[in-house]
């Protein structure tokens, strides 16, 4: 008993900040949703009648989609390269995947307006090349916020697969290949199902956090790609409309906890959050 | 001798300036169970890899009856490999992994489900044809290892120090296990171990290794009665060294000088030596006796008791420590510390080696 409660005393200065500073204002903001303007579920109402609103959702779950595909994608390779052959600079590669993580998100979206932008570097490079003859739109539209969002997960789905697949001994490939399997057929068989529990963990991982992303596809989208949290700022910040805003935030936490629960059937989801490096 | 099964002729494998394979030639002979014997850097793992096919040789070739298959990638050898870490595929159930060496090769699926039953009655593991491996313990998991190697009947199978991840009592059951198995099915066993007891146990012929060359290979009780080099001799098995001047005599036997005494040797190895010479001595072919009784006399230092024998540490004069193996049971002397005693041997206990 006396140790329970010094667990307690000791998990309670975060649990303290979290109940003050999260929870409470979360359980506000639902408060909202169904209190403003008027009582009722007026908000709920209005959202799923919205065309915009499904519109932002529809967009939302797509670019989230297409970003986990591609970061699996380049992660996967990235990731296979990394932990499969062991040269001198393996510890640079491991290092230029979490050096990122040290630069802010806004830093790296400007960055990207600099690289992509109407006079930006890479269309002054095509039209110098002689590619274009005009500069091409790459920017504020769902390609400009795709590539700054697969640049910014990309880690997130590198890590998972990378900690899985130095988990992996080589001696399965090579137990296959003594046994007759060619080296791809090796691969597929043996060595990639082993792998699958880090493409989820790590599909997962950028599925979840790209749904509520906001500062890249902001920047990125210049207003023309509007994602679902940037719909809710907007619905605060430009129209006040407080209401309609919380309720679209309890939408998406509805639609977030679906994913997880729909992905627990497939992944260990403990694993996931909490074992992960 | 007939046709070897597979040779490896000159093998030189660098890794940067290191050499973990130096000027290798090795025979291996259809149905023998061969043991790469060594410390861990000697190379044996390297060699076996090259076999194998997973690492390239630096120079020299390697052989099978088709002729040389230095360049053919390891899947079309026709080796298979049993690993340490067993390497069972753990997304497979037992007999999956079993079936997949005859799926890669298209068997047809009953022929398939006949000859994984087979297998699996041979290593009397029928019964968990359906489980995961995580589901079975380490000796039960290189059970299956094997029978995966064996159901596709490789020319040769390859075993990477196998039993080196159980614990003693099991390794020394599948040691047993393991040899039958060999004497059944007559496939060509290649294995490695660090292990000197496993090697003179099972192997019919055991090539011992030492900084990428092979040091001396032969059989078993060859090699340990007559090891060449002081590395041999200390490496399998025990050994005392005494360092002699050997004399030829004029009927060409050969007598050895050391502690005072003249005693003859027998020089098996054909290594011609005279004069100075380093004898090796096994602790279990000297006699101890009462003072007097032997040739040599010594005072006993220290014992170690170990059920079957007991290990005697001799102080001589001249030769310094001298380690015996003692028999507890039937012997005239029960020695104890700080007891004069003498020690001698038989005619042939000493063996001259090359010096280094």
């Amino acid at each position: 008993m006396n140790e329970k409660l010094h667990y307690w005393m000791l998990a309670l200065p975060a649990l303290a900040v979290m109940i003050v500073f999260y929870i409470w204002p979360v359980l506000n903001i639902w408060g909202i949703s169904v209190t403003e303007p008027s009582t009722g579920l007026d908000n709920y109402t209005r959202m799923f009648d919205s065309n915009a609103v499904r519109v932002s959702f529809v967009l939302t779950f797509r670019i989230a989609a297409v970003t986990t595909i591609m970061c699996l994608l380049l992660g996967y390779v990235l990731a296979y390269t990394i932990s499969n052959f062991a040269t001198r600079v393996t510890p640079l590669m491991l290092g230029l995947v979490l050096l990122p993580f040290w630069v802010s998100v806004l830093v790296r979206s400007f960055a990207w307006i600099v690289l992509l932008g109407r006079s930006g570097l890479v269309n002054d490079a095509l039209i110098d090349t002689g590619l274009i003859t005009s500069p091409i739109r790459i920017m504020h539209n769902e390609l400009g916020v795709l590539i700054a969002m697969v640049h910014v997960m990309l880690p997130f789905a590198v890590l998972p697969m990378l900690t899985n697949m130095r988990g992996i001994d080589d001696s399965y490939v090579k137990a296959a290949r003594g046994l007759g399997a060619s080296e791809w057929r090796a691969f597929r068989e043996v060595y990639f199902p082993q792998t699958l529990p880090g493409v989820f963990s790590g599909g997962l991982l950028v599925f979840v956090l790209s749904l509520g992303f906001y500062i890249t596809p902001a920047l990125l989208g210049g207003g023309r790609v509007m994602m679902i949290s940037e719909y809710i700022t907007y619905q605060i910040q430009e129209f006040l409309n407080w209401g309609l805003g919380a309720a679209l935030s309890v939408a998406l936490l509805v639609a977030t906890a679906l994913v997880l629960l729909v992905a627990g059937r497939f992944v260990n989801l403990r694993k996931t959050f909490l074992e992960r490096g | 001798m007939p046709d070897p099964i597979l040779s490896v002729r000159k093998a030189v494998k660098t890794y940067g300036a290191f050499h973990a394979l130096n000027d290798v030639d090795l025979d291996i002979r259809e149905g023998e169970f061969l043991t790469l014997l060594g410390p861990s850097g000697s190379g044996k793992t390297t060699l076996l890899s090259v076999i194998a096919g997973f690492t390239p040789l630096t120079s020299g070739s390697v052989h099978a009856r088709g002729g040389d298959i230095s360049r053919l990638p390891p899947e079309k050898r026709g080796f298979a490999m049993v690993f340490q870490g067993y390497a069972l595929f753990p997304t497979m159930t037992v007999a999956e992994n079993v079936a997949y060496p005859l799926r890669v090769r298209q068997w047809k699926r009953q022929d398939i489900s006949d000859r994984v039953a087979e297998c699996l009655d041979l290593v009397q593991m029928a019964q968990f044809a359906d489980r995961m491996p995580s589901q079975l313990s380490g000796g039960q998991q290189q059970r299956i290892a094997l029978a995966r190697s064996l159901s596709f009947k490789p020319d040769i199978l390859l075993l990477d120090e196998p039993l080196s991840a159980l614990d003693k009592k099991l390794r020394a059951d599948l040691q047993w296990e393991l040899k039958a198995l060999h004497d059944r099915l007559g496939v060509t066993f290649v294995y490695v171990t660090h292990d000197q007891e496993e090697a003179l146990s099972m192997s019919d012929r055991i090539v011992i290794l030492n900084d990428g060359q092979i040091q001396q290979q032969g059989a078993p009780d060859d090699l340990y009665n007559w090891p060449r080099t002081e590395f041999v001799a200390s490496f399998l098995g025990k050994s005392n060294f005494i360092n002699s001047v050997v004399l030829k005599g004029a009927d060409g036997t050969l007598k050895a000088q050391a502690g005072g005494h003249e005693f003859p040797i027998e020089d098996h190895n054909g290594t011609a030596v005279s004069g100075e010479t380093c004898l090796a001595l096994r602790p279990e072919r000297i006699r101890l006796g009462a003072p007097g009784a032997e040739m040599f006399e010594g005072r006993v230092r220290q014992i170690s008791y170990l059920g079957e024998r007991c290990q005697v540490l001799v102080d001589h004069a001249e030769f310094g420590e001298i380690l015996v193996s003692h028999p507890t049971w039937h012997v005239d002397i029960r020695p104890e510390p700080h007891l004069n005693v003498s020690f001698g041997w038989e005619r042939g206990a000493c063996v001259p080696l090359l010096s280094a």
